[in-house]
């Protein structure tokens, strides 16, 4: 049954690059769980005497192929590691999913240069420090002056280029982000020790300038791999059209790439496939699962004319489809074209740490100039020593605590997140989460289970001839009774899967039959909220199934928590007015909204939005994916089509609901931790510019004081692990 | 005190090794797959019969 959708997945080579003489392939791998995964894959590959490299990346689930000869081999290759039982999709480059690692491993390498420097400066840094004009001569100090400029000058130059990159392009667009005091406080302590070594002074401050660069590039570097780990957790966009589609062109089978077909290409769409392109049905009947599109449940029946949606699913027989658009074109691609629009149209949220940039910046730097034209004008201290003092005010006030304040707690917030399977998209969603006071649930998939599930008793002996008709079929009234049934099955002759109608087969000599009502005679009139199925063993009375979409079983306790933060809860549903009225009451929300279709829903997001409330929508079809752009913050379960997880800034694990309510505790304790962090970094401050102004701060000073708030924001930080109810 | 002539460049110099041996591992891509790493050190080497 599943044979058909394997033999296409072989044309894989298409995708391969040529390379020399050499052909290589990157594919997505998934199912890779320990070291004889990576050696049974391996050692596979490597046994066909072509394959040049075959290598398995388990970090970022991926597979490498290199193989002399023709491109065809390559499909060869690839079905016999599918054959293992390991899942394989192309790799293409424009996948914006791929975890970026060269701006990790720049960060990196500017963390590494400036270590190194750091601490071999305070190598002589301690000796001058301990040292008095008594035991060390003026010339041993101007040797320790030279080399630690020698050392310091090109690390700083090296591993400072983040900061003055991203200060740079802030003020060619005439406003200032957190890196431009970071760039001038490290550029003035440079200039200025420079001066001090040259003119035989007494102080420098070049591993201030070094610590600074150095506990900075941590906060950067956790930042940006919080960044790209999210993205990697997220699927790529447009998934399910990527691939490969089988087109008929003079009565031959040709397989070429989703994205190259055209309108009037002949494509056949066999059992189990995605349907590639939007188009008609040129012949064969099947049923669609379309539940991508209008997230209902149950299949719909198709015949030759009948329009076909691009990305849903064949789920009774083979047939023939006729392409009326291209593939940027399709409704898929559509929808996905104004998710993008929408979320360039998203009002720009300002970071925690920006408005606290906003806010130092002009403070720190009216402060320091305040100081040098005090000492200088009033004083009559010489300019010199004067920008001295106004320097020691920039470097003392150095953000490395502002700087390490947010990414700190938010790598130990999604990392505590991700343990439960929770995947933050952005960073900044704990903070926009924690400010919420609307929840907006979708209804199926999202509050129920989006499975349909037996609800009357029938007996052992029915289950078990509906079961072992029902394993044959994709239907997904179909596949639930084939999962709730656990035991031995019958032997079926003649199975036939009839399209919109059911599955017919011979079991113990009798004709069963299991399928929709309208097969049979009797015109029982069924209830128009449950899903139902009809069984007949020969020409006995058709026996009824029914099935409903279950609730989840915490939803009612979440929602009832969310209550208790005062937080408003609405339920919004494409569904008709019974079905989703009866999960409302069932899971204690007041407010509901039923038939609203894609647009419905976003215009009632952008109205609440309008009325200033801030919503949390969650959600998890293509119905609601624009409304997940929309939201003010927005979340999906995993369950969800990839477009919904490509539209929503967090992802979810699991059949419960709990998670919602878990990272929104996670949220608010993070965001009251970074805010703590803040207000330490402040405090410090406080003692800190006076004594700077004064003129009191020596290097040795500086660089305890600096690197105790560093340490304090930190642990402070860590407090988030060791917060008992968020674990639960 | 003179034994700082050359005990400081030995010491930069180590230092610097070490620096350069880390660049030189993260240029190799010997840390683009850790967790495919540690899981690696579990399979045994093919022997050749």
């Amino acid at each position: 049954m599943k044979l058909d959708k394997n033999n296409k997945l072989s044309k894989f080579s298409l995708f391969a690059t040529k390379d020399k003489d050499n052909f290589n392939l990157m594919l997505n791998i998934k199912g890779i769980h320990c070291a004889s995964c990576i050696r049974i894959i391996e050692n596979s590959l490597c046994s066909d005497k072509s394959v040049v490299k075959a290598r398995v990346n388990m970090s970022s689930e991926r597979l490498n192929v290199t193989w002399k000869g023709p491109r065809e081999l390559g499909d060869k290759l690839v079905s016999k590691v599918i054959k293992l039982g390991y899942e394989l999709k192309p790799f293409s480059e424009n996948n914006n999913s791929l975890r970026d690692l060269k701006e990790e491993y720049h960060l990196l390498k500017c963390i590494a240069v400036s270590a190194f420097a750091w601490g071999n400066l305070m190598m002589m840094s301690v000796s001058l420090w301990s040292s008095t004009t008594n035991n060390m001569g003026p010339a041993t100090q101007d040797f320790f002056h030279w080399l630690s400029c020698v050392i310091a000058l090109p690390a700083i130059f090296y591993s400072g280029r983040p900061f003055f990159k991203s200060a740079l392009s802030a003020l060619k667009q005439f406003h200032a982000n957190m890196d431009v005091p970071i760039s001038l406080a490290v550029i003035l302590t440079t200039l200025m020790s420079i001066i001090e070594t040259i003119q035989h002074g007494k102080y420098i401050y070049f591993d201030s300038a070094l610590m600074l660069l150095f506990f900075l590039l941590i906060g950067r570097y956790l930042d940006i791999r919080a960044k790209e780990k999210a993205k990697e957790s997220a699927k790529g966009l447009l998934s399910i059209l990527e691939g490969t589609a089988t087109i008929l062109k003079d009565d031959k089978q040709y397989t070429v790439s989703i994205s190259k077909l055209k309108k009037g290409d002949e494509v056949l769409v066999a059992l189990g496939e995605n349907i590639p392109a939007d188009g008609i049905v040129k012949s064969g009947t099947s049923d669609l699962d379309l539940s991508i599109i209008t997230g209902e449940t149950t299949p719909q029946y198709i015949k030759e004319g009948d329009g076909v949606i691009a990305g849903t699913l064949n789920m009774t027989s083979p047939i023939k489809v006729l392409v009326t658009k291209k593939t940027e074109e399709n409704l898929l691609s559509e929808i996905i074209k104004s998710l993008e629009n929408l979320e360039r149209g998203r009002t720009k949220y300002i970071k925690l740490s920006d408005q606290a940039a906003s806010l130092y910046t002009p403070v720190v730097h009216i402060l320091g100039v305040l100081t040098f034209m005090v000492w200088w004008l009033f004083m009559d201290y010489s300019w010199q020593n004067a920008l001295l003092h106004a320097v020691t005010v920039l470097i003392i006030t150095c953000p490395c605590a502002l700087g390490l304040a947010v990414p700190v707690v938010q790598v130990l917030a999604s990392s505590l997140l991700m343990r439960d399977g929770i995947y933050l998209k952005k960073a900044s969603s704990l903070e926009k989460l924690s400010a919420i006071d609307t929840v907006v649930f979708d209804k199926t998939g999202t509050v129920t289970l989006g499975m349909p599930d037996l609800i009357n008793k029938i007996s052992k002996n029915n289950l078990k001839y509906a079961a072992s008709l029902a394993v044959y079929s994709k239907h997904p009234l179909a596949r639930a009774i084939a999962r709730i049934y656990n035991g031995k099955l019958f032997k079926v002759k003649n199975i036939k899967e009839i399209p919109g109608k059911g599955l017919v087969g011979i079991i113990n000599n009798k004709k069963v039959r299991l399928g929709k009502q309208y097969w049979y005679e009797n015109k029982n009139i069924m209830n128009s909220n449950t899903l139902q199925l009809w069984l007949s063993i020969d020409s006995t009375k058709p026996c009824l199934i029914s099935f409903k979409d279950k609730i989840k079983e915490d939803a009612f306790a979440v929602i009832n928590k969310f209550k208790e933060y005062g937080i408003k809860t609405i339920l919004l549903s494409g569904d008709k007015y019974e079905a989703v009225k009866e999960i409302a009451d069932k899971a204690g929300i007041k407010k509901y909204y039923f038939s609203y279709s894609i647009e419905m829903k976003r215009q009632l997001l952008e109205n609440l939005e309008v009325k200033g409330q801030k919503v949390l929508m969650v959600g998890d079809g293509l119905n609601d994916a624009p409304s997940l752009a929309q939201a003010y913050v927005s979340m999906s379960p995993s369950s969800a089509i990839d477009i919904a997880q490509n539209a929503a800034d967090i992802i979810f694990q699991g059949e419960k609901l709990s998670p919602v309510l878990k990272i929104l505790k996670i949220a608010r304790y993070s965001t009251s931790l970074i805010k703590q962090n803040f207000m330490m970094a402040v405090i410090y401050n406080i003692i800190a510019i006076p004594l700077a102004i004064l003129g009191y701060v020596t290097p040795l000073l500086a660089a305890i004081a600096m690197s105790i708030s560093s340490l304090v924001v930190i642990v402070n930080s860590f407090r988030i692990n060791f917060k008992k109810d968020l674990s639960k | 005190m003179n034994v700082l002539i050359y005990l400081l460049p030995l010491a930069l110099f180590l230092g610097f090794i070490a620096l350069l041996s880390f660049l030189w591992a993260l240029n190799n891509n010997q840390y683009d797959d850790l967790e495919g790493a540690a899981q690696r050190i579990l399979i045994d080497e093919e022997k050749n019969e």
